[in-house]
C-alpha cells in the first residue's frame, strides 16, 4: 500500500471538476471537501470507503440479533416497546447505510450473501452472547454510547452521502442511550441482585467494550483518516468515551472491572492494554457466537428468497 | 362488550404483538423490517390501552396470570416463523379484527368506544400493510395454503355473530372454527420466555 | 446519465420529507420498492415512525433529472453580488458629498 502524505497546507479545490489525480483527491478531502456519488475518485478511496460503510451496516445487523431475544423476554410492557423501538432503529441504520454502499456500486444482496458467508466484517461487541436483562441494559447505555461517539465524528466524513444518513443515525441512537441508562437505573436502585446483575454484565462487557473502537494506530498511518473517512483516531474516541462514562458508571456504585483504571493528571486515562489479540480473533470470525448468528442470518436470508423474488422483481 | 371479551381482545393484541415483534431483524427485507415491527409495537400498545381500561395495573395483567389464564385465540398462538404464514395471519387477523373494532366502536361504554375509534384510526394502516401483501402474494401457492390453514383458527377469533362478514371479506366458505377457550401446546413456552425475566425478581420488583 | 445508479431488479424511490409545517420537503433518503403502495408503507415507518416528518414524497429515482454543470466562461460578474463594488463607490460619493465621516 502506498504511504499516503499528509498535506499540511489547505488547499481549496472547486467542487465543480475535483480533478482525477489521487494526489489532488487527497488534499482536496484534507481540505474538508464533500465528495458525492457521482464524483470522481480514486479507486483505493472508494474500496475503503465501500468496506467501511459495509462493516457498519453489517454491525447494524448482526448488533439484532443478541437484543432481539430479551424483545420477547421483557419484564415490562414499556420495556418491551422501548427494545423493539431500538431494535427497529438497528434495522432501519442497516438499510440507510447498505443504500449508500448499494450506490456506491455493490448490492445490497452481496453484502448479505458476505456476510453470512464470513467473507465481511462485523464489529467485536456483536460477536459475544447475551446472558441476563443486565446486558440489555448495559448494551443500551454502554455500547451505543461508544457507538455514538465515533457515529458523531462520522458526521464529517468526506463521503456526503454517509455523512447525511449519519444525521438520522446520531439522533436515533440518543433514545437508546436514554433508555440504557434508565434499565441500569432501575436496577441498580432495585434489589440486590439486580444490582448484581448489572455488575456482573459490566465485567463481562467491559474488555469489549474496551477493544471496540480499534487498536491504537496513529492518525497519521490510518488510512482511513487519511482519506477522511474517519475524523477521529481510535485512541482518541476510546479517551472520550472513558472520560465521558467512567464518572457515570462509579457514581452508581458499579466498580469497572480494570484495577489498573485511573485518569492521569494531564486528563489522559490509563489502563490495561486490551486484547488485540483477541480483538483481531473475534472480528475475523472467531467470536463465541459468530458462527451461530451467521448460521441463525442465513437460514431466514434463505427461507425467505422467494418472498423477494415475489415482491422485488417489479 | 364483556369483560371477559375486552380481556380477550387485548390477550389477542399482546400475543399477537409479541409473535410479530420475533420479527424484528430476521424480515425477508429490511424495509419490510422496519415497517413489521412498527406494526408489532402498535398491537402491544393497543393491549396496554386495552388493559388499563380494565386495571390499574396493566402490566400486572399483561405478565401476571398464570397461561391458562389468558383470553386469547389460538390464532395468535401459533409459533409461525415463515413468513408466507406471517402475512397469512397478519392479513386474516386484521380482516377479522377490523370486525370486532368496528362492532366495538358503538359500544355503550363511553370508554371503550372511545377506545375503539382510536385503535380503528391506527389499524387503518395496519390493514393497508396486509392488503398490499395480500395483494401481491395471492398467486403464490404457498400464501395460499397457509390462508387455507390458519382459516379455522381465523374464524375463532370472532364470536359466531360476527362470523358471516369475516366469510363474505374472505371468500372461504365456512368450516369448523378453532374457538377461544382452550390454549395450543404452543402458548405455555411462549409464557415461559415472555415471564422468565419479570417471574426472577420478586413481585412488584421494578424494572 | 443519470447521477446516481439505477439498480437492476427493483426501483429505488427518493423520499423528500417536510419536518413541519411551512418548511421545504427535502431530501431525506431512499427505498427499494417494487410500486408506490410498497414505497409509501416502507418509507412512513423509515422517515416517520417518531413523528418527524409532517409530510413525504416519493419519486421513483428514474423521474429525476440530474442538473449539475454551467458554462461560465465570459465572467458575467454583474448577476452575482461579488461582481459590485458598492463600498468603494459609496466611500467615494460620501467623501465628495461631504457626508462622510462618524454617523
Amino acid at each position: 500500500m502506498r504511504k499516503l502524505t499528509i498535506v499540511r497546507k489547505a488547499v481549496l479545490v472547486a467542487a465543480v471538476g475535483i480533478p482525477h489525480d489521487e494526489q489532488a483527491f487527497l488534499e482536496y478531502v484534507q481540505a474538508g471537501g464533500q465528495v458525492e456519488t457521482a464524483d470522481w475518485m480514486p479507486e483505493d478511496y472508494r474500496r475503503k470507503l465501500i468496506k467501511f460503510i459495509e462493516m457498519h451496516g453489517n454491525s447494524e445487523l448482526m448488533g439484532v440479533l443478541p437484543e432481539r431475544e430479551w424483545i420477547l423476554r421483557a419484564p415490562t410492557l414499556q420495556r418491551k416497546l422501548a427494545l423493539t423501538a431500538k431494535v427497529q432503529d438497528e434495522v432501519g441504520h442497516a438499510q440507510l447505510i447498505y443504500r449508500v454502499v448499494e450506490d456506491l456500486g455493490k448490492p445490497r444482496e452481496q453484502c448479505l450473501a458476505d456476510l453470512v458467508d464470513g467473507k465481511a466484517k462485523f464489529h467485536n461487541v456483536f460477536h459475544y452472547p447475551t446472558k441476563t436483562w443486565g446486558d440489555v441494559g448495559v448494551i443500551a447505555w454502554l455500547v451505543d454510547a461508544a457507538a455514538i461517539i465515533s457515529q458523531k465524528a462520522l458526521l464529517k466524513c468526506s463521503y456526503a452521502p454517509y455523512a447525511r444518513i449519519m444525521k438520522k443515525i446520531c439522533w436515533e441512537e440518543s433514545f437508546h442511550i436514554l433508555h440504557g441508562r434508565d434499565v441500569i437505573l432501575a436496577m441498580v436502585t432495585g434489589t440486590p441482585q439486580q444490582f448484581e446483575l448489572v455488575q456482573e454484565a459490566l465485567d463481562r462487557w467491559w474488555g469489549p467494550l474496551m477493544q471496540f473502537h480499534g487498536n491504537p494506530i496513529s492518525k497519521d498511518e490510518d488510512p482511513m483518516y487519511l482519506w477522511r473517512i474517519k475524523s477521529q483516531g481510535n485512541e482518541e474516541a476510546r479517551q472520550q468515551f472513558l472520560e465521558g462514562y467512567v464518572p457515570q458508571i462509579r457514581e452508581l456504585g458499579l466498580t469497572v472491572p480494570d484495577p489498573k483504571l485511573r485518569k492521569r493528571d494531564d486528563g489522559v486515562w490509563e489502563y490495561t492494554e486490551p486484547d488485540w489479540d483477541e480483538l483481531k480473533h473475534v472480528v475475523t470470525g472467531h467470536g463465541p457466537k459468530t458462527e451461530e448468528r451467521l448460521a441463525f442470518r442465513r437460514r431466514f436470508l434463505e427461507q425467505e428468497r422467494w418472498v423477494r423474488d415475489a415482491v422485488l422483481a417489479a | 362488550m364483556s369483560e371477559q371479551a375486552l380481556l380477550g381482545l387485548a390477550d389477542d393484541e399482546l400475543v399477537l404483538g409479541w409473535r410479530d415483534s420475533e420479527w424484528t431483524g430476521i424480515a425477508p427485507m429490511l424495509e419490510e423490517d422496519v415497517a413489521f415491527s412498527s406494526i408489532a409495537q402498535n398491537e402491544i400498545g393497543h393491549a396496554r390501552a386495552v388493559y388499563s381500561l380494565l386495571s390499574d395495573d396493566p402490566d400486572a395483567l399483561a405478565f401476571d396470570r398464570p397461561a391458562e389464564e389468558y383470553r386469547c385465540s389460538p390464532l395468535v398462538e401459533l409459533h409461525l416463523l415463515e413468513w408466507g404464514h406471517t402475512i397469512a395471519r397478519r392479513w386474516l387477523y386484521e380482516v377479522a379484527d377490523e370486525i370486532r373494532i368496528t362492532a366495538l366502536k358503538d359500544d355503550s361504554h363511553q370508554a371503550v368506544a372511545g377506545l375503539a375509534a382510536k385503535i380503528d384510526r391506527e389499524e387503518a394502516y395496519h390493514r393497508m400493510h396486509a392488503e398490499m401483501w395480500h395483494d401481491r402474494l395471492r398467486e403464490e401457492p404457498r400464501f395460499r395454503k397457509a390462508v387455507e390453514e390458519l382459516w379455522p383458527y381465523a374464524l375463532g377469533v370472532l364470536p359466531s355473530e360476527l362470523r358471516g362478514e369475516l366469510v363474505a371479506r374472505v371468500g372461504l366458505s365456512e368450516v369448523e372454527a378453532i374457538e377461544r377457550g382452550t390454549h395450543t401446546a404452543e402458548l405455555a413456552p411462549l409464557w415461559e420466555e415472555m415471564t422468565m425475566v419479570r417471574r426472577s425478581a420478586p413481585a412488584g420488583a421494578q424494572w | 446519465m443519470p447521477a446516481l445508479p439505477v439498480p437492476e431488479r427493483t426501483p429505488v424511490w427518493e423520499v423528500f420529507r417536510k419536518e413541519k409545517r411551512g418548511a421545504a420537503f427535502e431530501h431525506a433518503g431512499s427505498v427499494v420498492a417494487p410500486d408506490a403502495d410498497f414505497a409509501e408503507a416502507w418509507a412512513r415507518e423509515q422517515y416517520g415512525r417518531r413523528g418527524e416528518s409532517v409530510a413525504l414524497w416519493l419519486v421513483p429515482r428514474d423521474a429525476i433529472r440530474d442538473v449539475e454543470d454551467w458554462a461560465d466562461e465570459f465572467d458575467l460578474k454583474y448577476r452575482r453580488v461579488d461582481g459590485y463594488s458598492i463600498k468603494a463607490r459609496l466611500k467615494e460619493a460620501r467623501e465628495r458629498a461631504g457626508t462622510a465621516g462618524p454617523r
